[in-house]
């Protein structure tokens, strides 16, 4: 057992190992932003409720407000930092802006991590299933038609989808 | 959130000596209710089990039926192919609830354990009896739109918010549990307790256990099962009213038949009336309706929740119409 009360602790974010030292009460999503510096994750209720803390974590898709960055040592986390390559967009950033899948911003982090954790899950095809698989993020601008439109659109160009 | 320690669990043992030595230690899995309630200071863990690296995650199918580790995540349990084959109301079940990342996090064992969603329960400004033993019950004579309607006793009328229960007790899970003391199986209707005198207390699992896994029974009811949940929008909402409805059909005659209600009672509430009247008869709209009549005939609604009574018996009528068209 590890037993103690303010630890070290080393996390894979974004394929780089970042040593913190923090009290267990921290979330993941603090510390993506207040230790690691990473703001691109949003803080929105911090209750599990509206989707903007959304990562992948191993590939697979969570709230980061809902749980202790302490356990999550030896996994792989990805934030939306991790999606464009330099200055060329990942087809989900490129198809929201193309789409409109956007108002005021808050939500479209969570919203496009979400939406690549649900290609990588095996997307549905139809509009309503898609919609049933978003369920989990919340866009206070209601820009939810062109969000169904641009994951359909990046959905389409995976060939084996 | 107040301070606590945190230990990671090893071993199965090592797990349960860290939570049996002292009364305000909790174990953790996914945190989605736990980290929740301690953010509110409902809950004030002072140290914490992390049980997630424990080995007990696999979902296997042998020849009595199904064992599911208690730290399968959610979305593992719904989208696995023998449940999805075997057991489709499980998942049916899982998948109306919470969302795609919650599912993701929150493991079989949590999901057993989540407490009820009472906004009184959940707000420490409140007086509640379940939070705070002997306060009183601030939603008796208070906002009671989402309240019990079935088992409430004058100390207490949360209900037990879990969908995948719901599915759980209709296909008579076990609940199969470690401890200092041993080893232990609980029939899931057994698990859950109404609240008494004791909402402070929702299972029947002792502060020093552990669920270890749920078995399953194999199950006639892989073809005519239906889980409808009806809620206040059409996704990402605790259940109002729900139905997991199971039927064994034979020659047009029921032959064994499943109801259990989420939403309207401390633990899943299995309608053992509405069984009786099924089995023997045959699958039509009328049978149904008598069914679903009898249930509600034991309801006790209170005043923001009368709703609930008409809305439980149609929501009957309508998982049995769905789950007969399915064949
Ligand atoms: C916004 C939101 C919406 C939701 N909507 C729904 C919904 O519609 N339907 C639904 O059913 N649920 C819903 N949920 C609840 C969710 O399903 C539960 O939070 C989840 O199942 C809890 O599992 P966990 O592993 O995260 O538990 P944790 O939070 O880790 O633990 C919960 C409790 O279980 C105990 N525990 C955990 N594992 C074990 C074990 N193996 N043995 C003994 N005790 C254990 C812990 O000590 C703790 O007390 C929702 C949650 C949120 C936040
Ligand atoms: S219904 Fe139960 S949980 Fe809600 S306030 Fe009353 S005692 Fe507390
Ligand atoms: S900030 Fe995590 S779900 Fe809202
Ligand atoms: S774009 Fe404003 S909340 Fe979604």
């Amino acid at each position: 057992m590890v037993n103690s009360d303010n630890l070290n602790l080393l996390l894979k974010v974004n394929g780089t190992q970042h040593t913190l030292q923090i009290d267990p009460r921290v979330t993941l999503l603090d510390a993506l932003r207040e230790k690691i510096g990473l703001t691109g994750t949003k803080k929105g209720c911090d209750r599990g409720q509206c989707g903007a803390c959304t990562v992948l974590v191993d590939g697979r898709r969570i709230n980061s407000c809902l749980t202790l960055a302490v356990m999550y040592q030896e996994t792989e986390i990805t934030t939306i930092e991790e999606l464009a390559k330099g200055d060329e967009l990942h087809p989900m950033q490129a198809a929201f802006i193309k789409h409109d899948g956007f108002q005021c911003g808050y939500c479209t982090p969570g919203q496009i991590m979400s939406a690549v954790g649900l290609l990588a899950e095996g997307c549905p095809s139809d509009d309503a299933e898609i919609k049933e698989c978003m369920s989990g993020n919340i866009c206070r601008c209601s820009a939810y038609p062109g969000i169904v439109a641009a994951i359909q659109e990046v959905r389409q160009m995976q060939p084996n989808l | 959130m107040k301070p606590f320690s945190y230990v990671r669990a090893t071993n199965q043992n090592t797990a349960i000596q860290g939570v049996a030595d002292r009364q305000s230690a909790k174990f953790i899995a996914g945190g989605t209710n736990l980290i929740d309630l301690m953010k509110v200071e409902v809950a004030q863990p002072d140290r914490l089990v992390d049980i997630t690296q424990l080995p007990l995650s696999e979902i296997e199918i042998n020849s009595d039926g199904l064992r599911i580790g208690a730290l399968a995540r959610n979305s593992d349990l719904a989208y696995n192919p023998e449940v999805r084959s075997h057991y489709p109301l499980l998942s049916q079940a899982i998948l109306a609830g919470a969302s795609p990342q919650l599912r993701n996090m929150a493991t079989v064992g949590g999901n057993l354990m989540q407490r009820t969603r009472c906004y009184y329960f959940m707000d420490i400004a409140a007086p509640c009896n379940k939070r705070d033993p002997g306060a009183g019950c601030a939603a008796i004579e208070g906002y009671n739109r989402i309240h019990a309607i079935f088992g409430a006793s004058d100390k207490c009328i949360a209900t037990h918010p879990s969908d995948m229960c719901v599915g759980l007790a209709a296909l008579d899970a076990k609940v199969r549990v470690a401890g200092s003391n041993g080893d232990r199986i609980i029939p899931i209707a057994d698990f859950h307790r109404l609240p008494g005198d004791i909402p402070e207390r929702d299972t029947v699992l002792e502060q020093d256990e552990l669920i270890v896994a749920i078995d399953l029974p194999n199950s006639p009811f892989a073809k005519n099962y239906h889980y409808l949940k009806v809620r206040d929008r059409a996704s990402y909402a605790f259940a109002l009213v729900s139905v997991a409805a199971a039927l064994e059909i034979e020659n047009g005659t029921i032959k064994a038949a499943r109801i259990a209600l989420g939403g309207v009672a401390h633990k899943p509430w299995r309608a053992f009336v509405a069984e009786d009247i099924l089995v023997g008869a045959k699958p039509t709209e009328e049978t149904f309706a008598a069914a679903a009549t009898a249930t509600i005939r034991e309801a006790k609604p209170y005043r923001h929740n009368q709703f609930k009574v008409e809305m439980a018996k149609r929501a009957i009528v309508r998982a049995l119409i769905n789950a007969t068209e399915k064949s």
